[in-house]
């Protein structure tokens, strides 16, 4: 299946300094449509019907949480883009912003009038901070149209750290506290900042906002598959010929993206949504990319058969490792076990046991850790022992057999 | 996080002015005033104030601190508490020109070691360290987003892509 843009259509082909450039493609007309023709309810239903789900990760219900934070009884609302965008080898949002930032300010618009938010932000990741003038310029001149008259958008720099992209965290870190997770109920669109009702999206969930304002719910969720509508932006990177962002609709299969536009040879592995993400082995390349199956932030990142699977299973958790926020016991103390672990492995000083210590730490994270991290830290350190068990096995063989001749000479 | 050196009685006692300035100090007029909502006032001024100390120094000294917390009402040890967590908000002096090189998987994979190795034999400082001229800090980061270029790092906010070690003594010329 060729690629097919909807969030992407528009970047390359305006000046992201230039807001008539932007308008001049269509842009803004579904704002104003929604301002002018639509109730708040109507946007709602619009964005409900239309089956958009959130693409941060999660995958949550663009509709429902809208709906949560308009029900919520308050003076005032608040609405933030998450442009945080941590996860190990996600760039999308970077490319979206650096090419259509009108593009995530029009469906931020669109989203003030619907849940009734005074005040928005853009939590933009500090690793990005050249974008923030391009930012803040684009504001201006959306504040100039007069398109901002209901709302006010400010750009919001975090300090670099990961899990300030999780969204309690990223509230804490606004409100000016360490960037910590939070207990959660109770759920930002019931009490998000400053405990009073917040949407928080990713920049690509909005981006998809102006489209189905425009074209009507029907059109959007013509697109994918029954619980995955629309389309997703994916970032490919790794072994393959052409790294970069791919938007595809929902259920391509990941054979599609990364040997079809990709152009991937001799797959090992992929692993599909980052640090946290599942890895597949190359003989599943066949599997359908949506919400049902493996989707994440929509990180691809391809490994060709010169690749060692422990050690970049080792590596992704000193990512880990290094961004937990220590909030929490399973995850702070678990992942200095886990890199304990695999950097003993990696030394030669493996023993036939860690692999079930490995499978017990890694369940008692992914049930007891407090927020996203440390639920999905382990997923590729299982996902490694399903499919590529016989590397770790032959390792500890291998280093068993060493020790004990090191030993008898 | 801050707290604990804020009930430490023996600190309290070691460093008294600092504390009891902060809790006296005279509230700071202006955006706070006039707007009372909580989006323009108190702690949310925190990371803001500490980010724009931050560009003028290039590190936060303790004096930098102490502004922040006057203009945010809060103290010093809850500022520095809030400080120690975020990778960019260092309080050791850092050098004028900070790279920041990715140390992520699809950098790694890319050859990202090997341009670390040029970068620690051309400055003459390993990760972690400043050079003697205070010119350059070295820094091994999380993935900064621009894994389509891998290996890329970033000085101070310019973003470079496709490193291999021998474009690394041009790319250092320039500063
Ligand atoms: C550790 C962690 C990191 C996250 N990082 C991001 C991020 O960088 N960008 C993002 O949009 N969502 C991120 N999320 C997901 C957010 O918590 C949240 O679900 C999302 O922003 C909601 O927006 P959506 O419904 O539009 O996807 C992260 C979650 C976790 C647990
Ligand atoms: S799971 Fe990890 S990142 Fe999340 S709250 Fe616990 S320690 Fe922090
Ligand atoms: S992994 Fe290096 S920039 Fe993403």
């Amino acid at each position: 299946m060729p690629e097919k843009r909807i969030v992407l259509s528009k970047c390359g082909n305006v000046d992201p300094g230039d807001i008539s450039s932007y308008r001049r493609l269509g842009g803004f007309e579904a704002f104003l449509k929604a301002r002018d023709a639509l109730s708040p309810e109507g946007i709602l239903d619009e964005v409900k019907r239309s089956g958009l789900t959130g693409r941060g990760g999660a995958g949550f219900s663009c509709g429902l949480k809208w709906e949560l934070a308009r029900k919520t009884k308050s003076r005032e609302k608040y609405l933030v883009c998450n442009a945080d965008e941590g996860e190990v080898g996600t760039f999308k949002d970077r490319y979206i912003l650096m090419n259509d930032p009108f593009g995530l300010i029009e469906g931020m618009c669109i989203a003030g009038l619907a849940v009734g938010a005074g005040l928005g932000y853009i939590y933009l990741r500090a690793e990005y901070h050249s974008l923030y003038d391009l930012l803040v310029k684009a504001i201006e001149q959306t504040r100039q149209k007069g398109f901002l008259k209901h709302m006010d958008i400010r750009v919001f720099e975090g300090a670099g750290a990961y899990i300030c992209g999780e969204e309690s965290a990223l509230m804490n870190s606004i409100e000016g506290h360490r960037g910590e997770s939070r207990y959660k109920p109770p759920f930002p669109p019931t009490q998000g900042l400053w405990e009073k009702p917040t949407v928080i999206n990713n920049v690509e969930t909005l981006m998809n906002i102006p489209y189905i304002i425009k074209n009507g719910a029907a059109r959007f969720s013509a697109m994918g598959t029954p619980r995955s509508k629309g389309t997703k932006v994916f970032c490919v990177s790794g072994d393959v010929r052409k790294p970069g962002v791919y938007e595809l609709t929902m259920g391509s299969t990941l054979k599609e993206l990364v040997v079809d536009l990709a152009g991937a040879e001799e797959i090992k592995a992929v692993q599909i949504g980052g640090a946290t993400g599942s890895i597949l082995p190359g003989a599943k390349i066949e599997t359908p990319l949506s919400h049902e199956t493996y989707l994440g932030s929509g990180a691809v990142v391809v490994f060709n058969r010169s690749r060692d699977i422990i050690d970049i299973v080792y590596k992704d958790m000193l990512f880990l490792h290094e961004e937990s926020c220590g909030k929490c016991t399973p995850c702070r103390d678990g992942m200095e076990a886990m890199i304990e672990i695999y950097g003993r492995l990696l030394n030669g000083q493996g023993a036939s046991e860690d692999i079930r210590i490995l499978e017990d730490l890694a369940q008692t994270m992914s049930l007891a850790s407090l927020c996203g991290l440390g639920q999905a830290a382990p997923v590729p350190v299982m996902d490694s022992l399903n499919h590529f068990r016989d590397e770790y096995e032959a390792l500890i063989r291998q280093s068993e057999y060493m020790r004990s001749r090191a030993v008898s000479r | 996080c801050g707290i604990c050196i804020e009930y430490c009685p023996t600190g309290a006692l070691s460093r008294p002015h600092e504390f009891i300035d902060i809790q006296t100090a005279p509230v700071s007029k202006g955006a706070a005033k006039k707007d009372p909502s909580a989006a323009n006032s108190g702690r949310s001024l925190l990371l803001p104030g500490l980010k724009q100390e931050l560009t003028r120094g290039y590190h936060l000294t303790r004096e930098a601190m102490l502004k922040v917390a006057g203009e945010a009402k809060l103290s010093l040890s809850d500022v520095f508490g809030v400080s120690s967590f975020y990778a960019y908000l260092p309080r050791q002096s850092k050098a004028v020109n900070r790279i920041r090189i990715c140390r992520c998987v699809p950098c790694d994979m890319k050859g990202a070691p090997a341009v670390v190795r040029t970068l620690r034999g051309e400055l003459g400082i390993a990760p972690g360290e400043i050079t003697a001229d205070g010119k350059f800090s070295l820094e091994m980061v999380s993935c900064i987003g621009a894994c389509d270029r891998a290996p890329a790092m970033l000085i101070n906010d310019e973003l470079f892509g496709h490193l291999s070690p021998e474009k690394i003594a041009d790319i250092l010329k320039k500063y």
